[in-house]
């Protein structure tokens, strides 16, 4: 029996030109862990919130065909109508909690149904020791990290015992740790539960090995099959597959695992190229796929782009960071790294003089950047944060690239060459809103490069991103870099920390606990590895780039 | 399947003593009783003895029992406010007060206001007696917002939810989140505004707000649906097998026993109102009230998950609370106003004194809260 069943779905929106979804027909078996990918904005979060009514009831819009979950039909059943059968897990969990405390977040959907006492109260332990939570429940819903939030968020979705779990994105924002934990949950569920698992994930690499059949929306259409099979032909792929496919390795690797099994005889060929010539470590841009070239001016030498010494800093008199000593010299992409609340956010916020450091002191090219203000500040350094929407507020993409030219004194038509180079095509009259992710970053990114600011610093720039998006991003910090530009990211992909970074700094409890040449330090932790470097130890290759260019050499 | 739950359901806990000491949070009814019965006892008293020592009771089971969560901050939070009350009513009573009594303090130039205007007066004398009797009323504000603030920090709102009867379940869900709507839009404001200082605009601060409220107030709509949607996925507002008609009953029964409850507790606070509208019409609307809430809840079909349990603590709780609001109420009104003319060091009733002494009691024998260890921050020896 299928636990969902799409027969001929078209979901249109009003105002917009094509209909969400066109025509999808398709089945999800029970038990099955599902992977919708796609690009954003293709229509994955319409599919998913199809499958518990919340599309057409709660969005509106016009839907034809029927969506049959559970045997339900969803035109007649509301999500509160569905909530014992479908459990949903959003983007944002915060955004979804109700209650104050962990325990009583996880009841409230049980609450709602009007599951006896007793049931309850064991549901709610089995759910605490289920998903590791059994310490954290009396605490604050607002206390908690982001991979914490998470397993609560999926914890709640879980105690009404639905027989279909929908998640959307549920590790792009945390550390790889955190997405190890909240994998591990769900494989669970899946392995010893039997629940069907559908899950929309932009971080292939995370999760294409769990899955049991991947779904792929393009254009509003859907396709369906097996992992390996969709893998082979698609355009977006983890380095995994990509590296399998450059071997060509049969069957294709999905896991790390796999390939290791598969690369003994590329190991040997690589080690004899190795001892000829080692790796470059960041290709020049020029060798990055042929993007657009970004025009950025070059960047005059001066003191150092960055020096922060001693910085104390925080929240509420409560300390972030703590006597921390960092120096960035020109031309280079440092990535910090570290679990979430490590205070990669809060260093960046001090460098950009947001906030001013409780003990000592932050210095950009020699000047302090809490004491800068508008054109100064703007032409020293620039921070994209977390969420680029908080740097946009024009009604459209045109008044904003205007503002941003005017504030910072620049020519006009900067921004908008940075924009077209970026990301193309993006019409002027659009509400910077209805931009997609990728978009979004790409305004963000031109609006604060307008002003040229020698150092650049980007915080989880690939949330949410795309494969392309990401090869676009990839492209400009080279570029950036090329142009002696200083670059400092905190993130957790290590994937794009492979492809960009110099160097690695990583964070804990608000201190560097390393810093050192981006290859040595992830290599040498078993987390933050990339996966190119895992099935390729002891050797020095992070990225598929690299092994390409290595095999390309004679010899 | 019922076997396990036995073992959950109270059968492991040890009956009789030291029940009242496993670690547990307070039943949140019996806070707000507690608090409310400290605010009917300062809305009646100008005396600042009396009114000082309600202070320091808040302040010493606050302290006690206040749990380690974001909405703790509320008595702080309170106590400012209440400073600011405090001075403003104060200087009022400088400015426009008439002036009592003959022991002057200082003259302030006084205002010649237009004939139209003659019942008012603006500065001139100021004397001794009216800046103690304005700073008295302001402090009997003060400690009336400072009861509030202490029941909020004993309590999130969201724990009296819990107890809110299911009639008017989804109405207090409402007010609920509108109440941590607040404190997010604020979160928002300053992260857009630092944002603005990013893009180089360096506006006041009064002006930065104003220019960040667009995106600020988009940001908390956005979050207001997503919560809806996620609401409404879990199940929020499941319909029942109660009919219109019988909510639409059980509703009206509820909202005009609260009616009665408001205008009873106006007659309390109120010493000018006639004896009737106090104790008579309160007993009436709770008990309208209570009817209608029971049988709304038969019907409904959800659950509550670990209710809060209602034991001796929480009686003595409630109880100090009543006997500290009835001590006030049938204290004379002469024995607890402050006397100025003539300025006099104010008298002490004894009965009202010791009711609210008793008020502290919770400090000691309410429950240690859970998750901070035992007895960790209690007062208990």
């Amino acid at each position: 029996m299928s636990a969902v069943r799409f027969e001929r779905v078209t979901i249109a929106y009003e105002g917009a030109d094509r209909p969400a979804l066109r025509d999808v027909t398709l089945e999800i078996p029970e038990g099955e862990l599902v992977l919708v990918v796609g690009e954003t904005g293709c229509g994955k979060s319409t599919l998913l919130r199809c499958i518990n009514g919340l599309v057409p009831h709660f969005t509106g819009g016009a839907m034809a065909g029927r969506v049959i979950v559970a045997g339900r039909d969803t035109r007649t059943h509301p999500p509160r109508e569905l909530a014992d059968v479908v459990g949903v897990v959003g983007q944002d969990p915060i955004a979804g909690f109700v209650a104050e405390v962990v325990e009583d977040e996880l009841a409230y959907g049980m609450e709602c149904l009007g599951v006896p006492p007793e049931t309850m109260r064991r549901r709610v332990e089995e759910t605490l020791d289920l998903l590791g939570l059994a310490e954290l429940r009396h605490r604050p819903l607002a206390t908690l990290s982001g991979g914490q939030r998470q397993r609560v968020a999926i914890g709640a979705a879980l105690t009404s015992h639905p027989r279909i779990l929908v998640l959307d994105e549920p590790t792009s924002a945390l550390d790889p740790g955190a997405a190890e934990e909240v994998l591990a949950a769900l494989q669970r569920l899946v392995h010893d539960l039997g629940m069907t698992v559908v899950m929309a994930e932009h971080r292939l690499e995370r999760v294409v090995q769990y899955a049991d059949s991947v779904l792929v929306i393009g254009d509003g259409q859907v396709t369906v099959g097996e992992p390996a099979a969709m893998m082979a032909g698609a355009p977006v792929a983890p380095p995994v597959v990509e590296l399998g496919r450059l071997a060509g390795w049969q069957p294709l690797p999905l896991s790390v695992r796999d390939a290791r099994r598969a690369a003994s005889g590329l190991r040997a060929r690589l080690r004899e190229v190795a001892v000829a010539t080692p790796p470059a470590r960041i290709p020049a841009p020029s060798a990055s796929g042929g993007g657009p070239v970004v025009p950025l001016p070059h960047v005059v030498s001066g003191p150092a782009p960055i020096a922060a010494t001693a910085l104390t800093a925080g929240y509420r008199g409560v300390p972030v960071l703590q006597r921390l000593t960092l120096a960035v010299g020109p031309g280079e992409v440092v990535a910090l790294m570290g679990r979430n609340g490590a205070g990669k956010s809060t260093l960046l916020s001090a460098l950009a003089g947001v906030m001013a450091p409780s003990a000592g002191s932050v210095r950009i090219a020699g000047r302090d950047p809490h004491a800068l203000a508008g054109r100064g500040l703007l032409g020293t350094v620039g921070l994209v944060p977390q969420e680029p929407a908080d740097l946009l507020y024009a009604t459209s993409v045109g008044r904003e690239l205007a503002d941003a030219e005017h504030t910072a004194g620049a020519a006009s038509g900067t921004a908008a060459g940075l924009l077209e180079a970026l990301a193309p095509g993006i019409d002027p009259d659009c509400h910077p809103r209805d931009l997609s992710e990728g978009q979004r970053l790409a305004l963000a990114l031109a609006v604060v490069l307008a002003a040229a600011p020698p150092v650049l610093l980007l915080d989880e720039p690939t949330r949410g991103l795309d494969y392309g998006a990401k090869r676009r991003l990839v492209d400009l910090l080279r570029q950036l870099r090329a142009a002696g530009h200083t670059v400092v990211l905190a993130t957790h992909d290590v994937e794009l920390v492979a492809e960009v970074a110099t160097r690695v700094a990583l964070l804990a409890g608000g201190e560097i606990v390393a810093d050192g040449p981006a290859a040595e330090v992830v290599r040498s932790s078993p987390l933050f590895a990339p996966q190119v470097a895992k099935i390729l130890a002891p050797g020095p290759w992070l990225t598929v780039g690299q092994v390409q260019q290595a095999l390309a050499v004679p010899g | 399947m019922t076997a396990p739950t036995t073992l959950h359901a109270g059968a492991t806990r040890p009956v009789g003593s030291g029940v009242g000491r496993l670690p547990r949070a307070l039943h949140p009814l019996a806070w707000w009783a507690w608090a409310l019965g400290l605010m009917v006892a300062a809305a009646r008293t100008t005396n600042p003895v009396l009114l000082a020592t309600i202070l320091a009771v808040l302040a010493l089971v606050v302290s006690a029992r206040r749990p380690e969560a974001p909405w703790a901050g509320a008595f702080t939070a309170a106590l400012r406010l209440g400073v600011v009350v405090l001075v403003a009513r104060t200087l009022l009573q400088v400015l426009l007060g008439a002036p009592i009594g003959l022991s002057v303090a200082f003259t302030l130039p006084s205002l010649a206001l237009p004939g139209w205007m003659a019942g008012v007066r603006l500065g001139g004398l100021v004397t001794w007696e009216s800046l103690v009797l304005g700073a008295c009323e302001g402090l009997r504000l003060a400690v009336m917002i400072a009861c509030a603030g202490a029941a909020n920090s004993l309590s999130a709102p969201s724990r009296l939810l819990r107890s809110v009867p299911a009639a008017l379940y989804e109405l207090g869900v409402a007010v609920v989140v509108a109440l941590t709507f607040a404190p997010h839009l604020l979160d928002d404001a300053r992260r857009v505004r630092a944002a603005r200082r990013l893009r180089g605009h360096d506006e006041g601060r009064l002006l930065g707000f104003a220019r960040a409220s667009g995106p600020v107030l988009d940001g908390g709509l956005e979050r207001s649906v997503a919560l809806a949607a996620a609401m409404d996925s879990r199940g929020y507002g499941r319909a029942g097998t109660v009919t219109v008609r019988q909510r639409r009953t059980q509703a009206g029964l509820v909202l005009a026993g609260f009616a009665g409850v408001l205008v009873g507790l106006y007659g309390l606070f109120d010493a000018s109102a006639p004896r009737w509208l106090g104790l008579p019409l309160l007993a009436l609307g709770a008990s309208i009230a209570v009817l209608g809430m029971r049988a709304a809840g038969r019907r409904s079909p959800r659950s509550a998950y670990r209710p809060d349990p209602w034991r001796g603590p929480e009686w003595a709780t409630m109880g100090a609370g009543l006997l500290v609001a009835v001590a006030f109420v049938l204290t004379a009104r002469a024995d607890l106003a402050v006397a100025v003319t003539p300025l006099t060091w104010p008298a002490l009733p004894v009965a009202p004194l010791l009711a609210t002494l008793l008020c502290a009691g919770p400090a000691w024998w309410t429950p240690p809260l859970p998750g901070q260890g035992p007895d960790a921050r209690g007062w208990s020896a």
